[in-house]
């Protein structure tokens, strides 16, 4: 039951981690000063104090920022954020900051001259970000984002602190309650061992098939 | 750049949407908050809905209120700052009524009342040095609890209490044994983890909760020593409540009233605990 | 936001980065030799000794670390077997059982970083050192340690910004190290976001300072690299 909505916890946060990771990498690439200083504010924040105080800060501040957002468009009244979101949120925005180095590396480690050829070829900006960078830089992140998603799968854990029914919370109650913390702590961590072997199985093929262009040496 | 960011809140809002809207003047829905480990008065069962005596007492109210209730699991560290953000509009956690308290919410009328024990190790030299020939002290009676208390720190000294973070038994050590060391747990469940394995050498606690506490390990633990009331083990348990909402404490303390008269609160405790455990 | 209250909370919760720091060090220290430990086990060519310590990594970096903090302190605490032997002592203290698990945890991280590392140095310098009359320790100790510790200090230098990090889950315990002491102050308080920003500093400094000496140790490490500008 847990391990279900940790799951859906951590793909949630992944997912939108990697679309903060992106806008990330994008801000710190631009050549707008601002968008450089605000993205390296984000990521050196929130990579720099412990996961715990980000989750328990967005728990506590979240609605209060999300019912400002709202009042902005126009719609009074308060905007409730449930632990659910809180959680995603919270996760996403650490993992979205591991993601925007992670993508910032791969965007630049596309050659230059690969570019120059597509423009040469003709091809229009829209085109050679869909057919060259994109798939390029998904090839070169893919590994670094095997690793950011572990993180995010073990962070999902902190979340049990916003009393969102995940594996940990469940299986906290559940060893309190029994007096068997071993064998329920135990459990838990052959789920989340599972867990992360399935995905990192799954991260491996998917990097085979991203590198099946390539050449081998 | 900002139709990005225009698109992003939508999307955050349509993601809470569904959320949005309570809060209404009129109540038509109560979200209550309780912690979920602390039986008998609150528990989570193996689906990780809220159970327990205050679940059935909340339930009763929200009838007698015309109000539909809705149950949130917040840990109890974060009791009170949750119900300020909003995230739930009264709390029922066993969650005793103290000026300290008073300051930051309000409460209702209290609904139930229960003195503080301590417990130790069966085997635990403890258990007769905390036997202070006194059944029940009353804080509030000084001349009479000066002596207990002076005897109790005796005993204490150089042991180690466990007790659940901010809670009046923690207000208590702070205030009567400040020479004595005390670990802070989360949950009161853990601390009786640590008593069982020897990690401290009591713990300190609403009284059916400890007791449910020593249920899990028959044998094992033992309450020990007089039950603690009055002072600051306060004034009973009652419901808290934000400040600007004293419409919903008035619904509360006429719905409670109603409870205690026609015996609905004697009921359920007997049920739950064993005992009445309503304010005299 | 309560700026008076967040400046005075500054000295009690200060009160608890000597525990902090005791934990971060404490565990880096004890977790950089169990890394050594296991990376040479992992290198070691024996087939069994080599499937144990990629157990150990691999359990390790495949659970939370809160699971590994609760398993140590609350799971091992459960049976009498522990309680009576002459470990006891340690484990009955939340600090060990702290620093226990945060050094596991880092250990097996590092270890993947030093056994990295150490792969990573060119064969050629090796067999040039064999050539030149060294032992295969005095090479490993000469050659090859000192090269691999340059290599991975960039890597080091993320797992001890994560340590630092890692120490605040130490409060989950009873530990009253400056995530502790925060989670304390709210508790009389309320004031959940002051107190988590002022703590949320104290690490962000922290993590500045760790960042600052890996570099300069980097820099101290590279003085080949210097003489070139």
């Amino acid at each position: 039951m847990g391990t279900a909505m940790t799951v859906a916890v951590a793909v949630s946060a992944f997912a939108f981690g990697i679309l903060v990771g992106s806008l990330g990498a994008s801000a710190k690439l631009s050549h707008s000063l601002a968008l450089n200083v605000v993205a390296d504010i984000y990521t050196t924040v929130v990579r720099g104090i412990p996961e715990l105080l980000v989750i328990y800060l967005l728990f506590f501040g979240g609605s209060s920022v999300a019912t400002s957002i709202a009042a902005a468009f126009g719609y009074d009244g308060r905007v409730d954020l449930n632990a659910f979101t809180i959680g995603v949120l919270a996760v996403g925005l650490i993992s979205g900051a591991y993601s925007t180095e992670v993508i910032r590396g791969a965007v630049q480690s596309v050659p230059f001259g690969q570019i120059e050829a597509a423009r040469a070829c003709g091809m229009s900006r829209w085109l050679i970000l869909r057919r060259v960078l994109v798939p390029q830089t998904l090839r070169f992140a893919l590994p670094g984002l095997g690793n950011v998603w572990q993180l995010t799968l073990k962070d999902t854990a902190l979340v049990s602190v916003t009393a969102l029914a995940e594996l940990m919370r469940v299986t906290h109650l559940a060893a309190g309650a029994t007096r068997q913390p071993f064998l329920f702590y135990g459990t838990a961590a052959v789920l989340y061992l599972l867990l992360t072997t399935i995905s990192t199985a799954l991260f491996n093929r998917a990097e085979i098939s991203a590198n099946r262009g390539v050449r081998r040496a | 750049m900002k139709k990005i960011v225009s698109a992003l809140a939508l999307g955050a809002m349509m993601a809470v949407a569904a959320a949005g809207a309570a809060g209404a003047k009129e109540w038509k829905t109560v979200r209550i908050g309780s912690e979920g480990a602390y039986p008998p008065w609150n528990a989570t069962d193996t689906s990780g809905k809220l159970i327990g005596f205050e679940i059935d007492l909340a339930n009763d109210l929200c009838k007698r209120m015309k109000v539909s209730c809705e149950f949130v699991a917040q840990d109890w560290d974060g009791i009170i700052p949750a119900l300020q953000q909003g995230k739930y509009d009264a709390i029922m956690s066993a969650m005793t009524i103290t000026d300290e308290r008073r300051k930051v919410i309000d409460f209702s009328a209290p609904y139930g009342t229960e003195p503080s024990v301590f417990a130790v190790l069966t085997d635990s030299p403890l258990g007769k040095a905390l036997n202070l020939g006194a059944d029940r002290i009353d804080l509030n009676d000084q001349a009479k609890a000066k002596p207990v208390l002076d005897k109790l720190a005796e005993a204490l000294k150089g042991k180690s209490v466990g007790v659940q973070v901010s809670t009046i038994q923690a207000d208590f050590m702070d205030k009567h044994l400040s020479k004595v060391t005390m670990r802070t747990y989360d949950k009161i469940d853990n601390a009786g983890i640590d008593l069982n394995s020897g990690r401290v050498d009591a713990m300190f606690g609403d009284r059916s909760v400890v007791e449910a506490v020593l249920k899990a390990t028959p044998g094992k633990m033992v309450v020990v020593g007089p039950n603690f009331i009055g002072g600051v083990i306060g004034e009973g348990m009652g419901v808290g409540l934000r400040k600007d909402t004293a419409d919903l404490k008035a619904m509360f303390d006429k719905a409670i009233g109603e409870a205690l008269k026609d015996g609905t609160v004697k009921k359920l405790s007997t049920q739950h605990f064993g005992y009445d455990i309503s304010p005299k | 936001m309560n700026w008076q209250l967040m400046w005075d909370s500054l000295p009690r919760m200060l009160g608890g980065l000597s525990l902090t720091l005791q934990l971060i060090v404490g565990s880096l220290a004890l977790g950089a030799l169990v890394a050594f430990g296991v990376a040479l086990l992992r290198l070691s060519g024996n087939r069994v000794v080599e499937t144990l310590a990629a157990a150990y990594v691999f359990v390790f970096r495949g659970t939370p670390l809160l699971v590994q903090i609760f398993l140590v302190y609350y799971g091992l605490g459960q049976f009498e077997f522990i309680r009576e032997s002459i470990l006891w002592p340690f484990l009955r203290e939340p600090y060990w059982c702290a620093i226990l698990a945060l050094t596991l945890n880092t250990g097996a991280y590092t270890s993947e970083v030093l056994r990295g590392a150490i792969l990573s140095v060119p064969q050629g310098q090796v067999e040039a050192a064999r050539a030149c009359g060294m032992s295969r320790a005095l090479a490993f100790r000469r050659i090859v340690l000192p090269v691999a510790i340059r290599q991975m200090l960039p890597a080091y230098g993320n797992e001890v910004i994560l340590m630092v990090k890692a120490t605040s889950l130490a409060s989950t315990i009873t530990l009253m190290e400056v995530t502790g002491i925060a989670r304390r102050m709210i508790a009389q308080t309320f004031a959940v976001f002051e107190l988590f920003i002022v703590a949320g500093a104290i690490y962000l400094v922290l993590n500045f300072v760790a960042t600052r000496l890996i570099k300069f140790a980097e820099w101290r490490l590279t003085p080949y690299l210097r003489a070139r500008a």
